[in-house]
């Protein structure tokens, strides 16, 4: 994957001392020198696969970054920990699963939201599409990592409600029942996906971290209140209103095919407008 | 090799960038020089893809970035040492890099050992760097594909006189090994004494370009003579324009020899007779920005 460089140890080597051709950039005042990388310069563009890791290592490797997913572990935690003191802990492996949904919601698509934006707010965008120019395919790698980040937090999520409802199952002697029907997990999991490309969208569309999050957590509520407050948009709202489209997905009930219809139009509305929206002005805008 | 052709900018009715041309060769230090908000950073950021051209073009190595297969591999970019993620580290924000153009961990440690970071500093927070710091950064970020072409905006701001006196040196390098070097600045010293080619934007138009020899040929000439009046007169009369100079003496604009047969022809006694020195690269970028200034007041 990476280009071979030069066989000596360190650029510490006095220039001449080694078979390396010896290069003209040195440290002045000193014999430190580049040594020059061996091999043709590429002709290849870079993988993508190697785009989509660099972007997750983006969202790992900044305090705020790891903050945040350390913070979405902490209140999963929360949340289980509280619910095995309520009810005598007895919520099933579904029910503490179940409970943790809400907060990867909301918490989630903040990861995606920064992976889009800190390229401005940072304005290491100079950086990063100086050295890929095709600003679509990091947007995409950004897609990418984010939904793996996702996937992570679920599978924590996971691991957590296990870990409570062991707890409660083996602690408390709880009569806790470990099934998880495989269409609430499948549901979460979607749902999740959804939140994230929705969070990206938002983010990509405003450039703008604090309006990307404030935008993502108030405007699809504001639009299911003033849909619900007004008469003649009721009808208008249920096919928009992602948040109630959703609901039934996080809760593993059956899905009926005007529920799934009423899904995809208000994902086409919530995430694949903002994210249209939010490609094209990658593209066309101007990195400062 | 770096090539620009008739490029336009325009910011609505504000046109920053107008009908730029000048090309940056293999093997010399192109210098581009012009006062702050004269259009540089437009210019190379229009280079570097990552600001639309209204038109013209700009070509890197033969075409245009965006079209270069791994550019990281082959153009060295340092266009604002601020643009890095204030949490990173500088060895992260370099690891990142080095990551996505696919060259080896090791070129890290090698970039940072040669703009003189130390280890310890390369662990630090890029928020916790001095401005000096993050050029050096910059430019290790620069250097880490192993370029052959580098585009360096103000690369010496915050550099302290030894950092800045290192980079000449680095530059001079380069480009001695046949790497294309373009580098802007406001400071006419710096230009003045790391450049082989200067380019002079003023209020987005280029307002002179040529070789350093060139652009300081036309200076003038210093002319002492035993009656500095009469000598005036005489030149007045040879169709020669000169202007006093402020320690005696006259600034003549013509060369040496026209000046001294002038000065025969009228029977002037001459004590000195030089190409004028003094103005210097700075009294003509004054001049030559001076006028734009003018218009962007009047405007």
């Amino acid at each position: 994957m990476s280009a071979p460089v030069g066989t000596q140890p360190t650029s510490a080597t006095a220039p001449g001392a080694t078979g390396n051709p010896a290069h003209p950039v040195t440290r002045p005042g000193s014999q430190v020198s580049l040594p020059r990388i061996d091999g043709a310069r590429p002709t290849a563009g870079i993988p993508f696969g190697r785009l989509a890791l660099v972007e997750l290592r983006k969202q790992l490797d900044t305090r705020a970054g790891r903050w945040l997913l350390v913070t979405i572990g902490l209140v999963v935690a929360g949340i289980v920990t509280i619910m095995l003191f309520v009810g005598g802990g007895a919520h099933g492996y579904e029910g503490y699963f179940g409970a943790t949904a809400l907060p990867l919601m909301l918490l989630v698509p903040i990861v995606g939201i920064l992976a889009a934006t800190a390229e401005w707010s940072q304005r290491t965008g100079l950086t990063t599409f100086a050295l890929e120019p095709r600003r679509h395919r990091v947007v995409l790698a950004k897609v990418v990592a984010s939904t793996v980040a996702a996937v992570g937090c679920l599978v924590a999520a996971l691991a957590l409600a296990a870990v409570a409802n062991l707890v409660a199952v083996q602690g408390r002697g709880a009569d806790s029942p470990w099934t998880l029907s495989a269409g609430m997990l499948w549901g979460v999991a979607l749902v999740l996906v959804l939140s994230l490309a929705q969070g990206v969208g938002f983010g990509l569309s405003l450039l703008n971290t604090p309006a990307a999050i404030v935008g993502y957590l108030v405007l699809p509520t504001v639009w299911s209140i003033v849909t619900g407050l007004v008469e003649q948009m009721r009808s208008v709202g249920q096919w928009l209103d992602i948040g109630a489209a959703t609901e039934p997905l996080l809760e593993g009930a059956a899905m009926s095919a005007r529920d799934w219809a009423q899904v995809g139009t208000s994902s086409l509305v919530w995430v694949v407008l903002p994210l249209a929206i939010g490609f094209w002005r990658v593209r066309r805008s101007e990195v400062k | 090799m770096i090539s620009v052709n008739s490029l336009t900018r325009r910011y609505g009715p504000v046109v920053a960038v107008d009908d730029v041309t000048f090309d940056a060769k293999p093997g010399l230090v192109t210098g581009f020089l012009g006062p702050n908000g004269a259009g540089k950073s437009t210019t190379m950021r229009i280079l570097c893809g990552l600001t639309p051209a209204t038109s013209g073009t700009a070509t890197v190595l033969g075409r245009p970035y965006a079209a270069l297969p791994n550019p990281g591999r082959h153009v060295g970019v340092l266009l604002d040492a601020s643009d890095q993620h204030a949490g990173r580290t500088g060895r992260e924000v370099l690891a990142l890099s080095a990551l996505v153009m696919g060259v080896d961990r090791r070129r890290v440690d090698e970039v940072i050992d040669v703009v003189g970071l130390t280890e310890r500093e390369s662990h630090r927070r890029v928020r916790n760097y001095s401005l000096g710091m993050r050029q050096r950064l910059g430019l290790a970020h620069a250097l880490l594909g192993d370029p052959e072409v580098l585009v360096l905006d103000e690369p010496a701001n915050g550099l302290d006189p030894a950092g800045i006196r290192w980079m000449r040196s680095l530059l001079r390098g380069f480009a001695d090994d046949g790497g294309t070097v373009l580098l802007s600045s406001h400071l006419l010293n710096e230009i003045e004494l790391v450049a082989d080619e200067i380019v002079v934007i003023g209020n987005g138009r280029i307002v002179a370009s040529g070789t350093k020899a060139e652009l300081l040929r036309g200076a003038g000439t210093t002319v002492r003579s035993t009656d500095d009046a009469a000598l005036e007169g005489a030149l007045r009369a040879e169709g020669i324009a000169s202007t006093r100079a402020p320690g005696g003496g006259l600034v003549a604009e013509a060369e040496p020899a026209g000046v001294g047969a002038a000065a025969a022809r009228h029977g002037i006694v001459l004590v000195e007779l030089r190409q004028a020195d003094g103005r210097g690269l700075e009294d003509m970028f004054l001049e030559l920005t001076a006028s734009t200034a003018r218009e962007e007041v009047a405007a």
